[in-house]
């Protein structure tokens, strides 16, 4: 399973990229969610400049098996979305942590990234 | 030396002719061509603009095939004959009960009578109907425990809706505010999404490791804004609801209500009932448990049972038997605080018909004894396979139960899928896949109380051919491929959902 090191990681399985001296971080699904969900065939995306709490549906992704909701990892304001997705929804399933990112947050609080899972400590949970 | 077993719900020898693939109508529709026409001489043709307003004509002629009789006929003999249905062999797809239509519920459907009245006709007139239709409920209300039903609802998830407007009304004649709903992780799709469409939040109560309600976590989620809560007792699972008195007990003590999803009420019937179990509503899938055609998109029919205190809020109008001048009439009357008609007149009326008449044609012991047959059936199975397949949840099961490929996937990369399609070229319908979502590469099987001991004696011994086969290089790359024998390969569903072609371009010949 593809963990990246410069990750954190929510328990419902989505990743956040921190990037130094900014509040904006990205945010995709991670790739043990994009293959226990199978093929993806839609990507519901949220609404530019939209708040969300840690924990509320950000948005949600279709496979031929499912439907389910993405979760915000982190509370703050969507500040990008990936667009790229609409037409082509098999980037979640070909490319989860690089060209199927689903959105940018700026992240309103602090301490949220670092209380989300490492890669070691998310490898021990989906385990 | 066992014998060899003949198994009657063996579809391998069925003919499914031909490889290639069979043209659309459109494709074999040619200009002009009719497939029946009336000697038109002796009745002068008429232009349209002549008696139809201008308003309401076509700009274009409707592009409809032109074929004649003959191909018509083939055609769709031909595509009747490449398709797996419940009348050519067994069907262990899981939460989808009967799959066999019985022969005397057909001929009842037919029945002059009951299928040739029109629906506007006065009560007076369908005196007959409005009985079939009284005891039919009466039924339905003994059956499920409950007081009084309506069977206008045309489905199941129609039934849903029906039931959650009964409890929003019921609410709102309290003066009482309520906006959530709670539901299993468990639970079937429909329920989130009637929940939502009747207007309220859906609050998931997750399952705990036995695969059953977490009550624990549910006293967590109730208060004040608690309307009510869905429940499938038997789950998705096919596991009963051990603490059902205690989840009631819990969700009616904030005054919500327990609304019940009928789909598996065919494991229980003459054994419990929901109302002894502590349910308020109550759908039942008439189409799924009660002799009518299951699959192919219907028509269903999903009737509502209430208890006494509801019964004021049903649909209406609905049959009752009143005295007029010392005479005995049925006549249709609309509860007091109906929340009006959910169906245009009363419902998939035929329907009823063959259901009332499997419930008199089996009786109350003939009933217990489906569902005895459908939980024995699906036990014995579960045992047969449970040595090549995980069974996530391992206790007595009631009519159905869950299997997981994830070990096969682990080890061989053959997914649940894989199982399926390979089980069409092995003379069976497939199981249902992916779901209940609370198990990885589910494989969701329901043999029900009618296939024969020989039937599942083959298919446990070729579901378990099949995860052997998953073990070899060879047979990964078999089942990778499945299914092969039959008309239509393997589809690509990624494909057919991310590019859906929703129209056919007609050809240039046309």
């Amino acid at each position: 399973m593809n963990l990246p090191e410069n990750l954190r990681y929510s328990k419902d399985h989505e990743w956040v990229r921190p990037q130094a001296g900014s509040q904006v971080v990205r945010v995709g699904i991670t790739d043990y969610a994009q293959d226990a969900l199978g093929d993806i065939v839609f990507v519901g995306l949220p609404k530019i400049g939209s708040t969300v709490e840690s924990g509320d549906a950000l948005g949600e992704v279709e496979s031929t098996k499912s439907v389910s909701d993405v979760f915000a990892p982190v509370s703050g304001k969507v500040v990008a979305v990936n667009t790229e997705l609409e037409s082509a929804p098999e980037l979640l399933n070909t490319d989860p942590y690089g060209d199927g990112w689903i959105c940018d947050i700026e992240i309103s609080g602090s301490g949220e990234v670092e209380s989300l899972m490492t890669p070691e400590q998310y490898a021990d949970f989906i385990d | 030396m066992q014998d060899k077993v003949y198994a009657g719900g063996d579809a391998s020898s069925v003919p499914l002719m031909g490889k290639s693939a069979e043209p659309t109508i459109f494709e074999l529709s040619a200009k002009g061509r009719t497939a029946f026409s009336l000697r038109t001489q002796e009745v002068p043709v008429r232009d349209p603009k002549e008696t139809v307003p201008e308003s309401l004509l076509r700009e274009k002629v409707v592009e409809l095939p032109e074929v004649s009789e003959r191909d018509l006929v083939g055609h769709f003999t031909r595509l009747s004959s490449r398709q797996y249905a419940v009348d050519l062999g067994a069907y262990p797809l899981g939460s989808c009960t009967m799959k066999y239509n019985p022969k005397f519920a057909d001929q009842v459907a037919t029945t002059s009578g009951l299928y040739d009245i029109h629906p506007l006709t006065p009560d007076s007139h369908a005196q007959g109907w409005l009985e079939l239709m009284a005891t039919l409920e009466r039924y339905v209300c003994e059956i499920t425990g409950m007081a009084e039903a309506t069977l206008q609802p045309a489905a199941g998830a129609a039934g849903e809706l029906t039931g959650l407007l009964i409890m929003g009304a019921y609410h709102r004649s309290y003066g009482r505010k309520r906006t959530k709903v709670i539901i299993p992780d468990s639970a079937h799709g429909t329920n989130p999404a009637s929940v939502t469409l009747a207007g309220y939040e859906a609050v998931t109560v997750p399952s705990n490791d036995r695969g059953l309600v977490d009550l624990e976590h549910l006293r967590k989620l109730l208060d004040d804004d608690v309307a009510g809560m869905m429940l499938t007792n038997p789950n998705t699972l096919g596991l009963f609801e051990e603490e059902i008195h205690q989840i009631a007990e819990a969700v009616h003590s904030v005054g919500g209500l327990m609304y019940y999803d009928g789909a598996n009420l065919n494991a229980i019937i003459g054994i419990t009932r929901p109302g002894d179990m502590g349910f308020d509503i109550v759908h039942s899938n008439l189409h799924k448990t009660f002799a009518t055609p299951h699959g192919g998109g219907g028509p269903g029919a999903g009737p509502v049972a209430v208890t006494a205190e509801l019964a004021p809020f049903l649909p209406g109008p609905k049959p009752a038997l009143v005295m007029e001048d010392g005479i005995e009439r049925y006549r249709w009357v609309t509860p007091q605080a109906s929340i009006g008609k959910v169906h245009g007149f009363f419902g998939n009326a035929v329907v009823l018909a063959r259901a009332l008449s499997y419930m008199l044609y089996n009786g109350f012991d003939g009933l217990k004894a489906v569902s005895q047959y459908a939980v024995l059936n699906a036990n014995w199975l579960r045992k047969m396979v449970s040595q090549r397949y995980d069974i996530p949840y391992s206790q007595t099961c009631m009519h159905e139960f869950v299997a997981s490929a994830q070990r096969l996937r682990k080890e061989g990369g053959v997914k649940a899928l894989d199982i399926a399609k390979a089980l069409l070229d092995n003379g069976f319908h497939a199981p249902t896949v992916y779901f209940p979502l609370v198990v990885d590469e589910a494989l969701m099987m329901e043999p029900t109380e009618t296939e024969s001991l020989q039937t599942l004696i083959v298919l446990a011994e070729r579901l378990n051919a099949l995860a052997e086969l998953a073990t070899t290089k060879e047979g990964q790359s078999q089942l990778h491929e499945a299914p092969v024998n039959t008309p239509t390969r393997r589809v690509d569903e990624a494909l057919a959902a991310r590019k859906p072609r929703l129209t056919f371009d007609q050809p240039a010949n046309h």
